[in-house]
């Protein structure tokens, strides 16, 4: 990135944490997590330990970090190397991302920045301008992809309450700051386990791996009874919901499984591969499955969008544009090649062709942290 | 807290001393009064027996001390049992004999558990039998720290049996759960409901057997190994010869790579070898020409043995069945990852053990 760009996001990020400690505050335990944090154009630097609320803000102010994190475990010395700390357990943590919904509205609002010319195209492979293949694929998501991930997220958590009883106040959810959303559970049965059985969790609530004698259908003999109602609860349910839909048309299907079961069974299976795709929760597994990962802090900017990561109290009202968009609306001019148009705080913006305009700073610093754009 | 039959039944969970004090006698005895001699024998036949790799028959019947007598001679015989093997200092044989107390405890466990379940849901539990299904639940929370109950079940004040259902927090579940390779034992494939998994009491069971074969392993090594007991000596002598016995079903394993060794040798103990190390052992094995009827012994040990499952496995690695394909043995890098490898000067920088004390140019 330019220096002259970094200058720029560094003086209003600066100024939004100025003016917004009271929206970053340390979670709890503080002293028992790592924090690390990222600046512009250099590496991470984690490990960090950090006693309170202050001393959280001296980070921000000292360093002006792009990005800072903090980790979903908890650490009896989360300043040591990771082999030292002393791992005690960690908050169950999902991440729910439109890149990862694959909505047909994605490719109107994805381009390819090269990295070696900035040339943007819709050409994902090699740079049309340079032939280069370092490309970077950028998406200024649309409302459509806000809404998908939204509904994922509706559907975890109706799985994390009813399914896993795990009550609605210890359920936090966050705009990620870009793409999707972060969910922060506390205090659940599953604080203390470890990666691998999180990973069967994730399969659970992605809704994979199951095998047709699950929800009844045997290739030998399969009962009547076996079989599971509409109104069962969990999976079972989920699925003879979605697959049946009604009862007349649950006992038809029914019939003609116990009749053949040999040869229905493989299309059985076939059935739940592609109900799962419908009815699955779309989780990114890994940041499930991680138990030391250091994960977005609530309250600090997604320098992929210079948007915050901020609690949703009402998901379903939260309008990511504009309820995470926080850096200041004086002028600055911009050179602004950024082909798609957008939305932020109810004003439409572009589409660019290389032009010279002024925007207000939130505007310039979103196409900025997308590669779109540069201070003119 | 425990019954008569319990006791009998779930022998391991006493302190033995103390038991024997509470029933007024004391080890000595056992060598010198013939009228105990039975006893011993019997002692040592329940030894024999596991060491054989069967499970000891007891004189329970259904489940229940049929005579006054029956009772004290099924704890007694197993208390110094303990006694005999630790004389012995055979630590194979204390393998093999609480491997096989282990299988006897889980069926007594499943089936308490399941005490007159009736699929129709209706009979009302007897006090009595109330209270062994809660002592078998309270042995498991014991042992395992577990802690499983019924579904809601209260019927005006009575218990009722209803289906063979069982619950158990997800979190406790997967701890264990994830150790099985089944695709049944996955979450997805079970019922959860309201942050609990349903289990049948042979899978509850299943869930903790190596935590039971753990705690009846460590009440046995443990208890500490009393002065030789007069009239005990004969005993101790056999047990001694018998376990010379096993020892000869080791393969030799001379010429093999630290690695192989160490598997082989965890598998002796009766420990439990993780499925990397099993691969490795097996293809090595197949590779340096053993066949698989040969080689299937050596997993007779492990906590999990299943004869079926075994050489199904060992054809499918040696190509016989399935693919076609005949697996070959790990290099010593991937081996390293896998923390199996104990390379000694020996190994010499080979890259697999294969090549293992064949001289190289
Ligand atoms: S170096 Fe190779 S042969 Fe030697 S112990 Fe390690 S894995 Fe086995
Ligand atoms: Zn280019
Ligand atoms: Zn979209």
């Amino acid at each position: 990135m330019k220096e002259t760009d970094t200058k720029f996001l560094e003086d209003s990020f600066k100024k939004y944490y100025f003016e917004h400690f009271d929206l970053i505050k340390v979670p709890e335990r503080t002293s028992e997590r790592e924090f690390g944090y990222q600046k512009f154009n250099s590496g991470m630097t984690r490990h960090l330990s950090i006693k309170n609320d202050k001393e959280l803000h001296l980070l921000f102010m000292q360093n002006i970090p792009s990005d800072v994190y903090c980790s979903n475990g908890y650490y009896t010395f989360p300043n040591l190397p990771m082999n030292e700390k002393d791992w005690k357990e960690a908050d169950l943590i999902f991440d729910i991302d439109a890149k990862d919904l694959n909505l047909p509205c994605r490719i109107d609002h994805t381009v390819a920045v090269c990295s070696d010319c900035n040339e943007i195209s819709k050409t994902y492979d090699k740079c049309t301008k340079c032939n280069s293949t370092k490309l970077e694929k950028k998406s200024l998501p649309c409302l459509n992809c806000i809404n998908g991930s939204k509904n994922q997220v509706e559907k975890l958590i109706e799985v994390l309450v009813n399914d896993f009883v795990i009550s609605k106040e210890n359920i936090h959810v966050y705009f990620s700051g870009n793409e999707g959303f972060h969910i922060h559970v506390y205090n659940s049965q599953f604080q203390k386990i470890g990666s691998r059985e999180r990973s069967e969790l994730t399969d659970y609530i992605m809704f994979n791996g199951m095998i047709p004698e699950t929800f009844g259908m045997k290739k030998f003999k399969p009962n009547r009874s076996d079989f599971p109602d509409i109104n069962e609860k969990g999976w079972r349910g989920r699925f003879a919901k979605e697959f049946f839909g009604s009862k007349s048309n649950r006992s038809k299907l029914i019939s003609s499984f116990v009749k053949n079961p040999l040869d229905e069974y493989p299309s059985f299976k076939n059935t739940l591969q592609t109900v799962s795709k419908k009815i699955g929760v779309k989780i990114d597994p890994n940041v499930t499955m991680d138990i030391h990962r250091i994960f977005r802090l609530p309250g600090s900017i997604n320098s992929k969008s210079g948007l915050t990561k901020i609690h949703c109290e009402d998901l379903e009202k939260f309008d990511a544009y504009t309820d995470s968009s926080f850096l200041s609306d004086d002028p600055v001019e911009i050179l602004a090649n950024c082909p798609i148009e957008f939305k932020l705080r109810n004003k439409k913006f572009g589409p660019y062709n290389n032009e010279k305009i002024t925007t207000p700073t939130f505007a310039a610093a979103y196409m900025i942290c997308k590669k779109l754009a540069t201070i003119a | 807290m425990l019954g008569a039959d319990q006791i009998a039944k779930y022998p391991f969970v006493q302190d033995a001393g103390q038991y024997l004090k509470d029933q007024g006698f004391r080890l000595e005895q056992f060598g010198m009064d013939p009228d105990l001699e039975p006893i011993v024998k019997k002692a040592f036949d329940r030894i024999y027996t596991a060491a054989e790799g069967k499970t000891y028959k007891s004189d329970l019947i259904g489940n229940q001390a049929s005579k006054e007598a029956t009772l004290p001679r099924e704890v007694f015989s197993f208390l110094l049992a303990i006694v005999l093997l630790k004389l012995s200092g055979m630590n194979t044989l204390i393998k093999r004999f609480a491997l096989q107390e282990s299988i006897r405890a889980e069926k007594y466990l499943e089936a308490d558990l399941k005490i007159s379940n009736n699929p129709s849901g209706s009979v009302i539990l007897t006090d009595e039998q109330k209270s062994i299904r809660d002592v078998a639940a309270q042995i498991i929370k014991e042992i395992s720290n577990v802690e499983i109950s019924k579904p809601e079940e209260k019927n005006e004040g009575n218990y009722t049996s209803g289906k063979d259902e069982w619950l158990v927090n997800i979190s406790d579940y997967l701890t264990r759960s994830i150790h099985f390779h089944e695709r049944e034992w996955k979450l997805i494939n079970r019922k959860v409901e309201n942050g609990k998994v349903y289990l049948s009491s042979h899978q509850t069971v299943r869930l903790i057997r190596k935590e039971l074969g753990m705690y009846i392993n460590s009440r046995l090594t443990d208890t500490k190994t009393p002065e030789m007991i007069p009239g005990f000596e004969n005993y101790v002598n056999k047990l001694v010869s018998l376990a010379k016995k096993f020892r000869t079903f080791t393969v030799d394993t001379g010429e093999y790579p630290p690695c192989i060794k160490h598997a082989i040798q965890v598998l002796e103990k009766g420990e439990n070898l993780p499925h990397s190390g099993r691969f490795m052992l097996a293809t090595f094995l197949l590779s340096k020409g053993q066949s698989v009827e040969q080689i299937a012994p050596l997993f007779k040990n492990a906590p999990d043995y299943n004869e079926r499952v075994t050489l199904y496995q060992l054809n499918q690695l040696n190509g016989t069945s399935g693919s076609g394909t005949k697996y070959s043995c790990p290099s010593c890098e991937k081996l390293k990852t896998q923390n199996l490898c104990f390379a000694t000067s020996e190994c010499d920088n080979i890259i697999n053990p294969l090549q293992f004390g064949k001289k190289r140019k």
